[in-house]
């Protein structure tokens, strides 16, 4: 199982890069700061302890943030060269692959972590019901993974990190909108695109309910970002 | 132990690498040599898995870089071109990630980046980020790296560029001392460096090898050619080739120094024999004065713009 090891090893090395540079801190603190915001301001005028509005905005928000997470995992490699030492060493393009996506998620994870203070706050106040809580955090982590995955993929496409970024964030903000922006077609092909929809699954998961369907549309859409990072790399050669 | 068989690259339509095919030997310091885009870093980069051959392939050891790529991998260590490092990181830390990928156990990765920081002298700079340092400090971190797992083979795309001359005389006796029991492929555009270090130097241009073999031999193969350089005192240069261009062997008579009381002169000569006894005597007959007489064999810096010269 050699391909663990190599797959362990880039995931610490990219993790700690994160933290190395300020970026970090900066694209945590802008994510508590819109979270916060948009859920407190109205948190009060609906008077129930619950979670719901935080959710139902999280997608939008990961929508954006996430792509300027992922941004520099290819791109800066191919500018600054340091992908040639990297894929010249023993490693697998799958490991890479896999250890930078590992170490994406796991940051999205942990900035999305201060945001558990919400629920504990909303206890507090008043009766929590945490199987949505539960479902909620499950369903970022799949959300976040999944919008990682298409960061990693539109990072591999260029050198330039802002392309990189507007390409990611361009696909992350439609999967999130689909169903909503195509209102006025038919309700057959409307269920259609709310299937493709990341945001329909995700609230069904934030509702409490773990459907194998939402599962494995997260799971698949980010095989198939990740397999086309792979491709587009390999493709490089 | 290395054989490159004919490999050809194209970038688009450019062609990088036409046909090209080597064998390398263990043990020995292949110097590959080459102007500007003749395709040396292309054939290193395919030989390091960088880059997939448009046609033809590579056998290192029996293994083939079409299959085997990991395992090959596994025995190259590669400095890439004015190494490109991870610029966020600390020397130790990005050392011990290399380690760590070559599979070195704990202890085994601390005796080795102490012994090869006293190699490369990265002492003084362990704990300072890269992208603080200077490029001849990245050049010898890269140097460092490529040589983590003691690799059987060694590649190194121009590792003395950007180094100081007491850096780049280190690294030659790095480098000489490796080649005694590894293969080592290096390129450079320096061709003291090549004649200084080499066991054996290949010219490429434009995609293809114009010259194989030793310093020596390459310079023999052409040395039929030489030439004679000498200065006169009282000779003008009309009467100069008057009676120097018919003697034998003597192809061409260049006036090199400005024709005053002195007169620099070079005679190209295409024969292999000696001439100068013959060139002396016809200056005896005159009145001029020989102040230098001197016989020139062509320099590896001659053959080499003369192999590569663009047409």
């Amino acid at each position: 199982m050699m391909g663990t090891g190599n797959i362990a090893c880039i995931f610490k090395r990219e993790f700690k890069v994160y933290f190395i540079s300020p970026i970090a801190y900066v694209v945590i603190a802008i994510f508590l700061v819109l979270s916060g915001w948009f859920f407190f301001s109205t948190f009060f005028l609906y008077n129930q302890a619950q979670l719901r509005d935080f959710f139902s905005l999280l997608p939008i928000i990961l929508a954006f943030i996430v792509p300027t997470v992922t941004m520099r995992l290819f791109s800066e490699e191919f500018n600054v060269g340091s992908y040639e030492i990297l894929v010249t060493l023993p490693v697998t393009l799958r490991d890479i692959i896999a250890g930078k996506f590992l170490a994406a998620v796991a940051f999205v994870s942990i900035m999305m972590a201060p945001t558990l203070s919400y629920a504990i706050t909303t206890a507090s106040l008043g009766d929590l019901d945490w199987g949505p809580v539960v479902g909620g955090y499950m369903g970022s982590v799949f959300l976040g993974g999944t919008f990682s995955a298409i960061g990693i993929f539109s990072s591999s496409l260029t050198k330039n990190q802002i392309i990189a970024f507007i390409v990611g964030m361009v696909i992350c903000v439609a999967l999130t909108l689909i169903d909503k922006l195509l209102f006025f077609l038919p309700g057959s092909l409307l269920g259609l695109f709310e299937y493709m929809g990341a945001d329909h699954h995700f609230q069904n998961i934030a509702r409490g309910i773990l459907d194998s369907r939402d599962i494995l549309y997260f799971v698949s859409l980010m095989f198939i970002a990740l397999y086309g990072a792979h491709l587009v790399v390999e493709g490089k050669k | 132990m290395i054989e490159i068989k004919d490999l050809t690259k194209y970038y688009g339509d450019l062609c990088a690498l036409d046909h090209v095919s080597l064998t390398i030997e263990k043990g020995k310091i292949l110097g590959l040599l080459g102007p500007n885009g003749a395709g040396k870093t292309t054939a290193m980069r395919i030989l390091t898995g960088y880059l997939s051959p448009t046609t033809g392939t590579v056998i290192a050891k029996g293994l083939s870089i079409g299959d085997d790529m990991l395992a090959i991998k596994k025995m190259i260590g590669y400095l890439p071109e004015s190494a490109p490092l991870y610029q966020d990181m600390l020397v130790f830390d990005y050392l011990s990630y290399v380690a760590e990928i070559r599979e070195l156990g704990p202890d085994e990765m601390i005796a080795r980046i102490k012994e090869l920081s006293d190699i490369c002298g990265l002492r003084e700079v362990m704990h300072r980020s890269i992208h603080e340092l200077s490029k001849g400090y990245k050049q010898r971190v890269g140097l460092a790296h490529a040589m983590m797992s003691d690799p059987e083979i060694l590649v190194l795309d121009e590792p003395t560029s950007g180094l100081d001359p007491n850096q780049i005389v280190e690294i030659r006796d790095i480098i000489r001392k490796i080649g005694r029991e590894k293969t080592v492929i290096l390129s450079t555009h320096i061709l003291s460096e090549v004649e200084a270090t080499c066991d054996r130097v290949v010219i490429i241009n434009r995609g293809k090898i114009v010259a194989d073999g030793s310093t020596d031999e390459i310079k023999k193969s052409s040395e039929s050619e030489y030439s004679l350089s000498m200065k006169l005192r009282g000779a003008d240069e009309k009467r100069a080739r008057e009676i120097l261009s018919p003697v034998d062997g003597v192809s061409e008579v260049l006036v090199e120094g400005p024709a005053g009381a002195e007169l620099s002169l070079r005679l190209t000569c295409d024969t292999p024999e000696d001439i100068r006894d013959r060139v002396y005597r016809k200056i005896r007959e005159t009145d001029w004065v020989l102040l230098e007489f001197r016989q020139e064999s062509k320099s590896l810096e001659k053959i080499f713009r003369e192999l590569t010269k663009e047409n």
